[in-house]
């Protein structure tokens, strides 16, 4: 599937998240956050760079680890993305939604 | 003499004893598990417990009556795994060579990760099933409850058996309709997930079931603490749901004894390669069922399929052979609907759950993803497969360890 976001036809999937990391960049990112309702916050920022990193190194995400990260605890995840935080934040930094291991 | 050493005998270690017995030369290898309990649970049936459908002589057994003669069963509880050494130490100082280590020590409820589950409410109005306590202290709470606000939670993924919570919203739903009281209950479930599953086709059918049976769905809910005194559970986001029986499912953790020993992640399991089942850090070590942090199901199930690749894997590393990466993360989960009625879900690492007939595809008799008497009967006669097949390491007919695409209505 394609999805025109700021601009540019951007390959995504059924949820609308990013299925080729390379198509991103920062004003994606803060296309996809306006969608979200979020203002991208330096804060914001570095907590989706740590996200970019883990998923570029391939270390699942969970909840529990971004609040383990030393980078941002879990109430303050929660302040910056509401509802849903872990879904939120990885579709703003362009990388797939964590599969919450079943 | 050579010693392969089991750490665990609950499902895992137990079915990799029987199988290992036939396969290791005795003149060679001596097998050793060991495990801090003498009694083996049918952990299954904490499902049925809590509604009086079993009773507690159902679901124990000596765990002696299950492993093979010629295998040395040592009661102990383990306190280190030293890998450089290879060596393991247990509780009372006694120390274990090894030449070979299979781990397979479970996960387990840990309910001091969440703030206030272990407060003034918990066995009062707050209880878990996920433990032969626990499951039996909630049979004696529902058996005098009269009713009000019941919530089944999730507090984090991921959990071993990942649809049981579900069953239980499900049989509550049908026990307390059979009690005559079911006006009175208000059931909700309430989940981390963004709905009643986590792949997209068996979400929608078990959403379906839900409405179905008038039973609340919360999702997205990840709770923060339970707020005692007014009796809610709290997310981090800011909301909270009212209870008068909160039904928990606490995070899982891996044994402590897998953080003493510096092997684990951050929940204690163990990191493994997910086809061939060796430790990603030592190659003389491998891990089996719920101890891994395998992306597949934490299941019996999905245990007995691993266990027969494991086998294999072994003799393979014994005989200095390239190891098989096979294990397909196949699982295969009866979910109990209440009401006699059960469905059925196969899927992997990489096929989700769809519909179908299983095992014999365009027959059955067992229906995929859809609810039947017959999955019913062949969730009950898992118990008598668990105790008779499954441990001793029985391969069960028409069902293989790698899952079958055929039977399965795939979208094209
Ligand atoms: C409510 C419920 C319902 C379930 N329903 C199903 C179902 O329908 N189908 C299905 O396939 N699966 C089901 N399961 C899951 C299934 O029971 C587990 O996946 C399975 O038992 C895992 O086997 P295991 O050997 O890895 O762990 P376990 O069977 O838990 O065994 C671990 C063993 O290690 C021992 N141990 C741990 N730490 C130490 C230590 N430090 N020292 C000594 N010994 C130690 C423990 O005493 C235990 O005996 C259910 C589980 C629950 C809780």
């Amino acid at each position: 599937m394609e999805k025109i976001i700021s601009g540019k036809n951007i390959a995504v999937n059924e949820e609308g998240y990013l299925t080729d990391f390379s198509q991103w960049n920062k004003e994606i990112g803060e296309a996809l956050a306006k969608e979200a309702n979020i203002t991208l916050t330096p804060r914001h920022w570095e907590v989706l760079a740590y996200l970019q990193e883990s998923h570029k190194n391939e270390i699942p995400l969970s909840i529990r680890k971004v609040g383990k990260s030393g980078v941002v605890d879990i109430k303050e995840f929660y302040e910056l993305f509401p509802q849903g935080p872990l879904k939120t934040a990885t579709k703003i930094a362009g990388i797939p939604k964590p599969v919450s291991c079943i | 003499m050579k010693r392969l050493l089991i750490l665990g005998a609950g499902t895992s270690g137990t079915m990799m004893a029987n199988h290992l017995k036939h396969e290791l030369d005795q003149e060679e290898w001596e097998i050793v598990i060991i495990d801090e309990c003498d009694t083996h649970y049918y952990q299954p049936g904490y499902l049925f417990l809590p509604f009086d459908l079993y009773a507690p002589e159902d679901i124990q057994k000596p765990i002696r009556d299950f492993i093979p003669r010629g295998v040395n069963f040592m009661h102990e509880k383990l306190d280190k795994i030293l890998p450089a050494e290879q060596r393991v130490i247990s509780a009372n100082g006694d120390s274990f060579h090894y030449d070979l280590l299979i781990i397979a020590t479970g996960t387990k409820p840990a309910p001091d990760e969440t703030t206030g589950m272990l407060g003034k409410e918990w066995k009062k109005s707050v209880f878990d099933f996920y433990t032969y306590d626990g499951a039996l202290d909630l049979r004696n709470k529902l058996r005098e409850w009269e009713g009000g606000k019941l919530v089944v939670h999730i507090t984090e993924m991921p959990i071993k058996c990942p649809v049981a919570p579900l069953e239980f919203a499900f049989l509550a739903d049908s026990y307390f309709k059979h009690k005559g009281i079911r006006d009175k209950v208000d059931i909700t479930f309430v989940t981390p997930m963004s709905g009643a599953f986590t792949k997209p086709k068996a979400t929608a059918a078990l959403n379906h079931l839900l409405t179905e049976k008038h039973i609340n769905i919360i999702p997205d809910f990840a709770i923060e603490r339970i707020d005692n005194d007014n009796k809610t559970i709290v997310d981090y986001g800011g909301s909270s749901v009212p209870f008068d029986l909160l039904v928990t499912v606490p995070t899982n953790k891996g044994d402590a004894l897998i953080e003493r020993s510096g092997l684990g992640d951050e929940l204690n399991y163990v990191p493994t390669n997910k086809g061939t089942l060796q430790s990603k850090d030592y190659p003389n070590i491998f891990v089996l069922g719920d101890a891994s942090n395998l992306p597949a199901s934490k299941a019996g199930s999905v245990a007995h399929f691993e266990a027969e690749i494991l086998t294999e894997n072994i003799k393979r590393y014994i005989a200095g052979e390239p190891l098989k990466a096979d294990f397909d993360g196949h699982a295969n989960c009866f979910v109990e609907t209440g009401n006699g009625k059960a469905l059925l879900l196969d899927f992997n690492y990489s096929h989700e759950p769809v519909e179908g007939e299983f095992p014999i595809p365009g027959i059955g008799p067992l229906r995929l993803l859809k609810e039947s008497r017959m999955n019913h009967m062949g969730k009950m006669a898992f118990r008598w497969i668990y105790w008779n097949m499954l441990l001793k390491g029985t391969h069960i007919p028409f069902v293989s360890a790698a899952m079958s695409e055929s039977g399965k209505h795939y979208d094209k």
